[in-house]
This record gives C-alpha cells, structure tokens and sequence, in this order.
C-alpha cells in the first residue's frame, strides 16, 4: 500500500511511533532529564474547605537533598490564570480537598516523597458542602452547556407526557468516574534565562503554550511545550493541569530543572472526572410506540472553583423525533474537585440513561427495541430542525442486529439459564457530535523528493502522525512512504487539541489544504503553509452526527452476583474512516471503556469529607483482561460531503457512548430487573429480591 | 511511621541488567523502578501507580515478572534484570512479541506497553514450566506445560492495566508468539 498513490487513505497503515514504543525508546514527560534535574511532590490540602493558617517546613528543609518548600503565595506572582484550577499556591484559601497546597522538591524523588510528608500545615477548616447534589437547594440551571442552551423546551412536553396513553417515569444515576490514563500527569521543565521549557503530558500543547506564557508574563515565543508522547488523556489531558504551573514554578524557584510526576492518588482530585448525573426520563408514547413526550432532566454538580456541566441531557436534543421535547440540566456548586471532561462528556451518561429508558419502553410495550428505534427516526434534528449532514443510525441497528444474529430474539426476561447463570442480550443507539477547530499546518516538499508535514497536533495514542501522513499523502498524490510528519513541539504550526473526537478532522483539514496546494502549485513551495480559519469554524447548515449500534450479550450468575460480558459488538456510522487498523482500536477500546463503566467503575465522592475513597487503582476498578471478552466493532461506508475535505467524523467518543446502555438492557433481558444505578456490581446484583441471601 | 528508612541510608549493590554489570551506591528508599529510570537512564519501564495496581514497571528478575516499582533495590543484589529496552537481546531486530504488538495494533498510548511485554514473556515462560492459574483445570497434570486458550491468556495477564483497551490485540499479538 505504500507503493502506490491515492491509497493512503483507509489503509490499515502501522503506527509511525510504534517501534519505539515496543522497545521503550519513546519518552514521556517524566523521561526527559536535563542535566541538574530535581523532583517535586505535591502536598494536598486535608480539609475540604479553609485555609492554611500555617506552613511549617522546618523539617522537610532539614532532611538532606531538599531544595525548596513552595508554599501559598509562592505563585502570587505570577498573573491569574483563566481557569481556576491552574492558580495553585497563589492564595492561602483552600477550595477543595487535595488542592495543592505546597509543593517539596529534592534531589532525588524519594526524599522529595519525604519531604512532602514532613511539611506540617495548620488549616482554619471552614464548614464544607459536598453534595449530594440530588434534591439540594443551591441547584441552577445554567444559561450554556458546552455551547449549547442548557434548557431546550419544545412543544409543552408536561402537558403532552400527561396525555400520553403509554407513560415511563424512571431516574437513571451515573457516579463519578476517573478518567486514569496510564501515564500519570507529568511535566519536566526548565529554565533558560527567560526561556521556559516544558515537556508534558497533553492533549493540547499550544494551550499549554499561551497559558503559561499569560501565567509566567511571558511573550508565546519564550515558551517551549513538548508532548511527543503522551501516555492517554482521556479528557484529562485536554487543558493544562496543575502540573505544568507547578513544575515550571519549582523550576524557576530552584533555578534547576524540575520534574512533577503526580502520584497516582492525587490525580482524582487534581486532573478532572466524570461529575455524577442523577438522570430523570419521562418518555410519553401512543401504543404503537411513536414518541409523543420526552423529557430529559439532569441534576449533576461542579466545583466552585469552575462551573462544568456534565450535559448529559443534549443527546434528547438528537436521537428521536417527538412532537414534544424536555432537556435541560440542573447543576450545583460544592465543595469538591472540579470536574471536567472524561471521554464523550455528556453523551456518555446521557445515553446510558436515554438508551435504557427507550429500552423500557420497548419492554412496556411489547416491542423490539430495534424496531422502537427505527419507528422513531427523526427525518431532522430534533431540536433545532436541521437537515443531518448524515445519519446511518437505523443502518447501524440493522447491521448490528444482523451480525449479532438478533433476529429471533426472545424478548422475554429471565428465561435463559445455564445453570445458575441466566442470559440476555441487549441493545443501545449511539451518538457523538462532529467537532472541527482551525487549525494550522506547513507542507515542506523536499529536494530528495520526500515530503515533511508539520503540525503541533497530540499523538495521545490515536496515531495522528500516521493518519495524518495518509492524508498528506493523498492530497500530495505521492506513496505513503514519502511523508514524514512532525507533531507534539510547539515550534511547529498552531494546532488544536486532541479531544471532542475533533484532531483528526481539524488537523486533517489543514495538513490536506497545504499538501493540496503544495501539489497544484509546487511553485508557491518548497513549504506551504495552510490556516483553516474561517473554514473549519464555519456555520454549517447541516446537523453533523456519528451514529452507532451497540450490541451485547451477558450472563448473569445469580449466585455470585458478577456479570460477564460474552460478546460486545459495535457498528458505527462515522463518515470516512481514515486507518483500518487504528480506527478499530479507537472503537474497541472506547467500547472496553463502556463496559467498564457499566461494570466495573465506581467512585465515590464522600460528602462528610468533600473526596473520592476510591482515589488509586487498587480502589477504582478500570477493566482488566479477564473482563473483556471478544469484541468486534466495525463500520458501515458513509459518504458525507458536508464534514471536511477527508469526508470524516470523529472516531475517538463514540465507541463509550451506549456501550453501558447495551450491557445493562442485556442484564434485564437476562434477569427481569431493571437496575438503574451504575456500576452493576454484584453487590447491587444480590440485592435485588429474587438474589438476596 | 518511624520504622520507614532514614534518608541518607545507602548501601552498595551490583545487579546485571539486560546483560550488562551495575554495582550502584543505592538509597534504601528505592525501587528497581526508580533504579532503573533515574539512575541508568532505562525509561522504558513505567510508572503508572508506584503501588503495584497497574503492571506498567512489569520487568524481569531473574526470568520471573515482577512489579518493579515493589522491589526495593538493595534487596536485589546479584539478580538478573532484563527490561523492555533488553528483550530483543543485542540484536537489531525485536523480539517476535514486539513484532506481533506492531502487527496486531496492540497499543495505542503506548504507556502499558512495556509492561505488558515483559509480563507476557514471564507469563509464556510461567505457563511453559507447568504453572498453573486460576482457570486452569485443576485436574489437569501438575508439571506439564499448561496450554493457552484465551481464558488462560487473558487471566494471566490481568495483572497489566491498559486504559486504552488494547486487550484483545494484546491477546491476539500473544497468540501469534505461543510456540
């Protein structure tokens, strides 16, 4: 495939990176040693709310090897940052639990553990509020949720749900979650006089970029930000973390290179979650199953150090049509960590709780939830009226069901048994928004002949340097093979992050406009510099959707309470898939994130001390191999001319979002009972009353 | 709590690392993570938790896998350390499991996948020698190589987090190497 032109793109090329990542010579944040480098710990607040009275860092100074205490107002200096998670040491005031409070650095990171650990500090602990959120006086509505109204209202929903022959009133409740990439939130960083380097851990290092030239008053071009690997984000990744400030503070403190590698406990408090969603669904119908109501109310909460809104209610704004429609959010502010985005923020509650609440009304009405879907097929987006660029959703659900071999089904629940286990399979729609930035991008031609795309886009694992090679390479007309591509450096063009399933397509469209014109008019070389400004952020007139089908099967061992997933397939209707072999990877593992999420995942956030329990990995139970069964996730062709030049939608979310609906519309099919509270633990399972004792 | 070491406490060790000799003056803080990443520039094993939760600092020592961000340094004197960086020998080319990852896709991030390597070089070598798991039958005749359908495989090898979810490609790039 490399030796021919025009076939780059949907190949199943191999990643780029992927030799030095099997013989461990690609480096990560933490891996980068300037000569003199030195090491941090951060020390997190032990109340939920105060403020620190006192640092007594007498005897973290005494032990031999430490260098520096940095304490509140350390980094009074420095210019106020936009969000407010980013302005740690630069007031006494603590917000929530494990803010970073002071910072230990030392020779070796041993003694900056201890040192960390011998910083006494006194607190005026103040009365804190950490929820819950459901039922609490406090809750607003908030005017935006990612762009969008937080409220839609249509068509006097209250009214029509009270008419509507067939009612479902059910409250769907989601925990908090924990994105924990494997790469822990790391930055190395060191001074040059007045030059700042950092090498981090990022899905966007030309925001890391401005934010800490604003922070450290710096123009842009002294700031250095490099993210050539990056061990996943999941969201976490997607702003700057306390991190970079932090290690770039200690570094000029010093006058050393510093390296922060946050410990793994600390990250839930300090890198972003999954807020709960509390998740009310009220689906009014005719009994032929046609929609007449759906209303869609989310209670979820944020910290108040940030306002973010887990908008789980935006996917009622899309999936069905319904002469009358409720979606509207409800969020309150504690005393806690602040959340922020976590793979398919808001689509992936949103549709767990959605999916499962059309999966009952199939139930209540005698109906395949396949067909309870196609019958409901909005011919425009719901809300709002626009014309879908496209959407394959019912495709999806036909190829599912025929791969799955779901035609013949037995609907009814709690009839398979294979000794003490019982069997079910189950279905859920799926959903993600096309999202496209402005990017930047320079093609260079070569005199060898060779071709070098540059681009200050994330590799976070999705193998952007090798589906953007595809791209240039197409657009240049040349084999595949005489592309390089330069990504993570921010000496390279400004490019957007890699988050909202939106880098290959914003990057994309920008390396594809400077090959193209490298290649139409190679006199305006040897390098072409391309801005999709004004293009890429244009208004569409169109509605731009993934869609996809989840599938799963499930045993339930009504002894033991524990769920195993047998099968889990996904189909999925996203544009022009750009790798084979990466693209299928991407849905896989958003998919084995989903099961997690159904299963697995639970955290907790204490609301008498304002901290998740389950902060490591002992506690919070990401899913391992044994969990995992044989999965298969696939696509249909879809042709869409409204996206961008590639013709693609994202692919990064989507594989999340439905997946825990699946499984869990599997566990009723299976059991009769309708748990409606994730994870489904087997404790959960034994307390439902055909299972106790 | 005073039990822990007192800093400034060292002692000398020598270890052999994919091959080669080491005789380092060590902190008794530290772990053969820390060893091998701070001190002999060998950052191919990770640091995902530093409490033996995840598997990403997986190495071997002396032929077994081991976490080792659990392995205090000064206790390893005279083992036999081979990391990601020393799996395919002195060669060029990579051990055929690396081979199989890049084949397979079997990673995406990249940051398990060291560890998932070298766990599942112990892992063929511990299922070779008769080792049982929990889901081997337990009829089955103790000393004999265990065979290695996916049950096994997956098993044994959920001791290495992959966040990305690589797994059925990690167990696929296995199943191309078992002999």
């Amino acid at each position: 495939m490399t030796g021919t032109t025009g076939a780059a793109l949907g190949a199943p090329a191999e990643r780029r990176e992927g030799r030095q990542k099997v013989t461990g010579a690609a480096r990560y944040a933490a891996e980068y040693a300037p000569p003199g480098r030195v090491h941090a710990w951060p020390v997190p607040a032990a109340v939920a709310r105060g403020r620190v009275t006192g640092v007594d860092t007498s005897a973290a100074l005494a032990l031999p090897g430490v260098l520096a205490v940095l304490t509140p107002s350390d980094a009074a200096g420095l210019a106020a940052p936009e969000d407010g998670t980013l302005a740690v040491l630069r007031t006494p005031d603590v917000p929530h639990r494990g803010w970073c409070v002071a910072l230990a650095v030392a020779e070796t990171p041993e003694t900056a553990r201890a040192a960390a650990r011998a910083v006494r500090v006194d607190y005026a602990a103040k009365p804190h509020d950490a929820g819950p959120a459901e039922g609490h006086p406090d809750a607003y509505e908030p005017e935006d949720v990612v762009g969008q109204p937080g409220r839609v209202e249509y068509g006097d929903p209250e009214a029509a749900y009270a008419a509507a022959e067939v009612r479902l009133d059910v409250t769907y409740r989601v925990p908090p979650l924990h994105n924990h990439p494997m790469e822990p939130h790391a930055t190395t960083a060191h001074w040059d006089g007045d030059r700042l380097t950092v090498y981090t851990s990022t899905q966007g290092g030309t925001t890391v970029r401005s934010v800490l030239a604003g922070m450290f008053r710096l123009p842009e071009e002294r700031v250095t930000v490099v993210a050539e690997h990056v061990g996943g984000g999941f969201g976490s990744k997607g702003t700057p973390r306390p991190d970079v400030v932090l290690a770039a503070l200690a570094a000029r403190h010093t006058g050393r290179p510093v390296t922060l590698a946050y410990p793994r406990r600390y990250l839930p408090t300090v890198a972003g979650h999954r807020a709960p969603t509390v998740q009310r669904l009220r689906l009014g119908a005719h009994p032929d199953g046609r929609l007449t109501a759906l209303l869609h109310e989310v209670t979820t909460q944020t910290s108040r150090v940030n306002e973010f809104v887990e908008h789980a209610a935006v996917v009622s704004r899309v999936m069905y049509a319904t002469p009358s429609l409720l979606s509207t959010h409800r969020v309150v502010p504690l005393d806690v960590p602040t959340p922020s985005w976590m793979r398919a923020p808001g689509e992936a509650p949103g549709m767990y709780a959605l999916e499962s609440a059309v999966d009952e009304l199939a139930d209540a009405l005698g109906t395949d939830p396949v067909e309870l879907r196609v019958l409901n097929e909005p011919r425009t987006e719901p809300a709002g009226g626009k014309p879908f660029s496209s959407r394959h959703v019912v495709e999806c659900l036909r190829e599912g069901a025929r791969r799955f071999g779901w035609a013949g089904r037995d609907p009814r629940p709690g009839i398979r048994r294979e000794g003490p286990l019982l069997l079910g399979t189950g279905v859920a729609a799926a959903t993600y928004p096309v999202q496209v930035a402005p990017s930047t991008a320079t093609a260079e031609a070569r005199p060898d002949g060779t071709f070098v795309v540059r681009i200050n886009a994330a590799d976070i694992g999705t193998g952007a340097r090798t589906v953007l090679a595809q791209i240039a390479a197409d657009a240049l007309g040349v084999p595949l093979d005489r592309v390089r591509t330069e990504v993570g450096h921010s000496d390279l063009p400004p490019a957007p992050l890699a988050g909202g399933s939106s880098g290959t397509a914003s990057w994309g469209w920008a390396v594809h406009e400077a090959c193209a014109r490298l290649a139409a008019h190679p006199e305006e070389g040897p390098t072409v510099r391309a801005d999709t400004t004004g293009k890429a952020d244009a208004d569409s007139p169109y509605a731009r959707h993934a869609f996809g089908a989840h599938f799963a099967e499930v045993a339930v061992d009504t002894v033991t309470g524990e769920i195993r997933v047998r099968r889990l397939l996904g189909v999925y209707a996203a544009g022009r898939i750009l790798n084979a072999r990466t693209a299928r990877s991407q849905f896989t593992g958003a998919m084995i994130m989903g099961l997690g999420m159904a299963l697995t995942e639970h955290s907790t956030l204490d609301p008498a001390f304002g901290d998740f329990p389950e902060a490591d990995l002992a506690a919070y139970h990401v899913p391992v191999q044994a969990d995992v069964p044989d999965i298969e996730a696939d696509w249909i062709d879809e042709h869409d001319s409204h996206l961008n030049p590639m013709g693609s939608k994202g692919i990064g979310e989507i594989g999340i979002v439905g997946t825990a609906a699946a499984i869990g519309n599997a566990v009723h099919h299976a059991t009769g009972i309708r748990f409606r509270e994730l994870p489904l633990t087997p404790d959960r399972i034994l307390a439902a009353p055909p299972y106790q004792g | 709590m005073t039990s822990a070491p007192r800093p400034g406490q060292h002692s000398e060790v020598t270890l052999r690392v994919n091959g080669k000799p080491h005789t380092l003056r060590v902190d008794h803080r530290r772990v053969l993570l820390d060893l091998l990443r701070e001190e002999l520039g060998l950052t191919g094993s990770k640091k995902g938790c530093d409490h033996g939760q995840c598997g990403a600092c997986t190495v071997l020592v002396d032929g077994r896998r081991l976490n080792s961000c659990l392995l205090l340094a000064v206790a390893l004197d005279g083992s036999e350390i081979t990391t990601v960086e020393g799996l395919g020998g002195d060669g060029e080319e990579p051990h055929p499991l690396q081979r199989a990852f890049l084949d397979r896709d079997a990673f995406q991030c990249g940051y398990c996948t060291p560890g998932q390597l070298c766990s599942a070089v112990g892992m063929l070598a511990e299922a070779a020698a008769g080792h049982p798991s929990h889901v081997t039958d337990p009829g089955a005749p103790s000393g004999r190589p265990v065979p290695l359908d996916r049950t096994e495989i997956r098993e044994r090898m959920s001791g290495n987090l992959c966040r990305c979810g690589a797994y059925p490609r990690i167990v696929e790039a296995i199943e191309d190497v078992i002999p």
